[in-house]
Parts: C-alpha cells; structure tokens; sequence
C-alpha cells in the first residue's frame, strides 16, 4: 500500500481538458491518471500512455487454448484410448479443429477478461479511492501525484490557470485494496503523516 | 481547404496499362495457336484459363461496388475519403463484365461440353434431374441479367454519387434526402448481389463445371474470394495514389481499416473453405469426395495447400498486429499476395475440376492475368481523372475526416 498526495483538478469541458493535458506535461507535472465519465478519443496519446499489451497477453493465451488442445485430444486419442471412428486416422485433424478453434477463443477471451480487469485495477470486494464522484456523470478529472519537488500551491495555481473548475488537494492509497471505504479512510489520516512527513 | 482533387494519369502508369494488356492480347493468340486450335482437352484447357481470369477479375472489381453499397447501408462514414477510388474500380465492371460475358457465352453456344458436363446430358439421371437450372437458355438469360444488373445499377450509383459535386453544400434536409436515395438504391444492388454473387452465379459459372458434384458453400466460399481480393485491390489503389500526393484525406486510420477488412475477411474465408471441406471429409461420401480427391491426394495438392497457406495463414500472421495493419509497404506486400492467392485459388476451382490429372500453370495463365490486370489499371485510372477525387459535398465526410479506430 502507497499512500499519496495527490492534486485534483476538476474539468467540465474535454476541449479545455485536451490542452490542458498538454500544459500540465509539459510543465513537468506527474499525471496519476484522467478520469473521465466515456472514453476520449486521442487522450491517450496526449498524456504519452504506451500501447497497451493486452493484445500481446490475448495472443499468447489463445496459442496456449490451441496447444492445450491439440495436445490433450492427441493425447488420448492416440495413447490413452485409441478408438476407431469411421476408419479415420487416430490423430484426424480436421475434426479436431472446430474444438481447438473454440478452445483458442475460450482461453484468449477468459484470459483477457482477467487481464483488463487487473490492468483496470478492478476485481470482486476490491476498492478503489474515487477522487470526484461526478467523473462517472459529467466532470473530467485530472489527478496530479505530488512528488517530493512538487509545490501544491504552484500546482493548484497552474491547474486554475488551464481551467480546472474545481480544485483540491486529497491523501489517498494509490492502488488498490481489499476492506472497507471507512476503516481505510481513518488508515490514511495515520499514515499520511508517517510517510508524507 | 484544398487538395488535389483531379488525378491525372502519370505517363508511366498509362504505359504500364497498355504493356500488360498488350501482354494479355498476345498471350490469348498464343495460347489459342497453343492450345485452342489442338484437341478437345487443350482447347478445355484455352477456354478454362479464360473463364478463370475473366470471372476472378469481373468480380474482383464488382467486390468495390458491393463494398461502396454495403457501407452505404451500415451508414458508414469512414471510407468516403477513398470512396471515389472505389468507385472508379467498379468502373471495370463494363469491359471486363463484357469480356465475361462473351467468354460465358461462346462457352455454352460453342458447346464447350468438356468444361460444361451437362451440355450434353445424354440419359445422365443427376444432369437431367437438375435440367431446370442446368441448360443453356436458362445459362443464357441468367448471365445477361446478372451482368447487366451488376452494371446499370453500379452506374446509378456512381451517378447519383456524382451528382453531389455540381451541388453546393448540402442542407440538412437536403442530406437527409441523399442519404436515403442512395441508401434504396444501394440496398436494389445489394439484393441483386445477394441473388447473383452469393447464390446462383457461382453454382452456373463454376459449379456446374463439376456437374455431379453439389456444395452449399460454394457460393459464399467465392463471394469470400472475391471480396478479400477486392478489399486488397482497392488498398493498393488508395496507396498507390496517396504515395503520388493525392487523396490528403485518407491517413494511416483509413489504411488500418482496410487492412482490417482484409484479415477478417481472410479468416471468414478460411472458415467457409474449411465448412465445406470437413464436412465433405467427415461424411466420406463417394459422390461428394469426388471434387476433392484429386486435390488433396492427387496432383492439384501442391496448389491446395499452398492455397491455404497463401490466403490463411500469411494473413493470420502478418496482419494480426496492429503495427503491420498501418505500415504502407506491409499492406502493399499482402494486398498483393492476397490477389495472387486468390487467383490460384480460382484457377484450382476451375482448371482443378476441368484438368483432373495433370496439373499446367503457365506463363499463358500469366499472360491473360496480366492483360486483364492492365485493364483494370486503365479503366480504373481513365474513371478516376473523370471526377474530384474527394465527394466534398457528402453529408458524412466529416466523419471520415475525424476517423479514428
């Protein structure tokens, strides 16, 4: 568990965001994340995220639902009970690639179900620190992580100066957790003094 | 905004166009000095490799129209910055549909009973049974239609599309109009697609070849062909002329869904070529096997699997990736490979079924090849210089603009 200072800046209109994206990066500033109610076309580009890999994750799972199933119906169609369907050879690939087909998709989709959700940061009784409750209706919220350089004052300046309507300076864990939203906000008022001091 | 709207045929392109029809011309003298004035088989053989080439190329270029209708449809906005390109592809449609036609006919009337069986029935009870269907009026009728249709409705929509350049910026009522006149007349095409492509012109053309032989699959199998290579075709197209500093529009977004296009409809042809061979496998019946026993145990296995290769598994591998799905020279290698590999796989439907024993792919399949891909360019780029190369005035170009995937 990290426990962190961020600067919260608070947008109503994704044309002032864009820029603004921009001007805090260029300014230096850590952008933590940009929370937004739908998904933005390019914004990724402009806060520099890499291409994800999921795709590379969804290729090596669907390679593994074939291998695992050519080599299981091989497997025990040729050592384990050999049996004679309709004088086909013992390995008739043909009939087994409509089950190998379905195994790749089925190991592809499951596995990248579970990837996007851990890159996402999302699972069952898992919680997440919400900066503003409005960026899953009508605000775009950008989160600055405050380092050991970063001045609050300065940032919360800058942001008003690209446009955030609202702005505020939150303590939260970064990452994700398991428990209660309560337990762990009196956890926060705690530690933020230890390691913040 | 300007761009360069006129494209004018580079000298070396029209010389290119005319080298490789004159290619095809003096490749059919020679192979029919070769082959056409020989014996029966040899003359199968002439009348085959035309019949091959003529219906690949026809449909290749209709593919364009089929994809400008069915867009259309989808309400689609993306492809408009190229829109123009396909449509001067489908141009094509008239030489070569007329080609075709002559072909398909001098077949039927000049009694070609070596390629089409059923011909000459004789007292053969499974080519009497399917008499409705197989004789050579009904050959006749269907085909004219066919063609026909293909054209004067391919022209409408050309004309109606055309149309928007006189005009000034549309109204929004005015675009609402627009897009539904073209929306009816691109579904009338559609439905005559559905009915000659997807259905029935395979089974005349082709399938009929084999005229014992009977395969559900058969027709979406070739409309899968021939859309594949179609999408490739027009990539090559709108590459060709984004690298001669023309449509300004079109950007690596565009490109990434053509390519898109091309590894999908690569896999759904795979999945209809493989329905139909399972099954056929699996079954193990005599009279259903009988079209592929030569192919996958006889002499046409080489060409077979080097099919599947060519048209699966190279596209699989290479465009799975989005990076290569953006790289122009990567597209530009496929979208000729994918050309190519459907080619072959037209000649083993044909040839495959007219030449059971030997196999001959020569440089006269080559040579007619080549004349009509020569036609192609000249008709092509000629209907490309006749208009703007960008529909300024279409209610949804805009969205092509801003395209993003």
């Amino acid at each position: 568990m990290a426990i962190k200072k961020f600067v919260v800046g608070s947008f109503d209109d994704e044309a002032v965001l864009f820029p603004a994206v921009k001007k805090v990066r260029k300014a230096g500033y850590k952008i933590h994340d940009v929370y937004t109610p739908f998904p933005i076309h390019g914004l990724d580009q402009v806060m520099g995220l890499r291409d994800t890999s999921l795709h590379t994750a969804g290729f090596i799972y669907g390679i593994t639902g074939t291998a695992t199933a050519l080599s299981f119906m091989g497997w025990v169609f040729t050592r384990d009970w050999p049996l004679n369907i309709g004088g086909k050879p013992n390995f008739p690939l043909p009939a087994f690639i409509p089950i190998t087909f379905e195994l790749t998709v089925l190991f592809s989709a499951v596995g990248m179900v579970l990837t996007f959700c851990y890159l996402c940061q999302l699972a069952p009784f898992v919680k997440k620190h919400h900066f503003h409750e409005r960026a899953t209706d009508d605000l775009f919220v950008m989160v600055l992580e405050c380092t050991s350089r970063t001045n609050e004052e300065d940032a919360k300046a800058f942001l008003a100066s690209v446009g955030a309507k609202e702005i505020n300076v939150q303590v939260a864990e970064a990452d994700w957790w398991l428990g209660r939203y309560d337990k762990d906000e009196k956890l926060f008022e705690n530690k933020a003094e230890k390691s913040l001091a | 905004m300007s761009f360069r709207e006129q494209f004018e045929i580079p000298a070396k392109y029209k010389m290119w166009s005319m080298i490789l029809m004159a290619v095809g011309l003096v490749s059919i003298l020679i192979g029919y000095f070769l082959y056409g004035a020989g014996d029966e088989h040899q003359n199968a053989r002439f009348w085959g490799v035309l019949l091959y080439n003529s219906v690949y190329f026809l449909l290749v270029v209709n593919a364009a129209m089929f994809f400008i209708c069915a867009t259309t449809l989808a309400m689609g906005g993306w492809q408009l910055s190229f829109r123009r390109v396909s449509e001067a592809i489908s141009v094509a449609v008239i030489p070569i549909g007329i080609i075709s036609f002559v072909i398909l006919i001098a077949l039927v009337l000049g009694h070609q009973h070596h390629i089409y069986h059923w011909l000459t029935p004789g007292d053969d009870k499974l080519i009497l049974g399917k008499k409705a269907f197989l004789n050579p009026t009904f050959f006749i009728v269907w085909t004219v239609l066919t063609i026909a249709g293909w054209i004067l409705l391919g022209a409408r929509m050309r004309k109606i599309s055309a149309e928007l350049d006189e005009r000034g910026p549309l109204t929004k009522e005015e675009g609402k109009r627009y897009v539904y006149k073209t929306t009816v007349w691109g579904s009338l095409y559609l439905v005559w697609f559905a009915l000659t492509v997807a259905s029935t012109v395979p089974w005349l053309w082709f399938m009929s070849i084999d005229a014992h032989w009977y395969s559900t699959m058969y027709s979406w199998y070739t409309f899968a062909s021939s859309f594949v290579a179609g999408i490739a075709l027009m990539t090559l197209f709108v590459i060709y002329l984004k690298n001669h500093g023309y449509l300004e529009l079109v950007n690596q977004e565009h490109l990434h869904d053509l390519g898109k296009f091309m590894f999908a409809f690569s896999i759904f042809w795979t999945y209809l070529w493989f329905s139909q061979f399972m099954l056929i496998w699996y079954a193990n019946i005599p009279e259903e096997t009988v079209y592929f026993k030569h192919r996958v145990q006889g002499p046409y296995r080489g060409i077979f699997f080097l099919n599947l290769i060519i048209n699966f598994l190279a596209p699989l591998l290479i465009l799975m990736r989005r990076s290569s799905k953006r790289n122009y020279t990567l597209l530009v290698f496929m979208s000729v490979l994918i050309l190519f590999g459907h080619w072959i796989d037209f000649y083993q439907m044909v040839i495959g079924s007219i030449s059971k024993d030997h196999v001959e792919l020569n440089l006269f399949d080559f040579g007619v090849a080549a004349g009509f891909i020569g036609l192609i360019m000249w008709s092509a780029g000629n209907a490309l210089t006749k208009r703007s190369l960008v529909v300024k005035n279409h209610p949804f170009l805009k969205e092509s603009i801003i395209h993003h995937t």
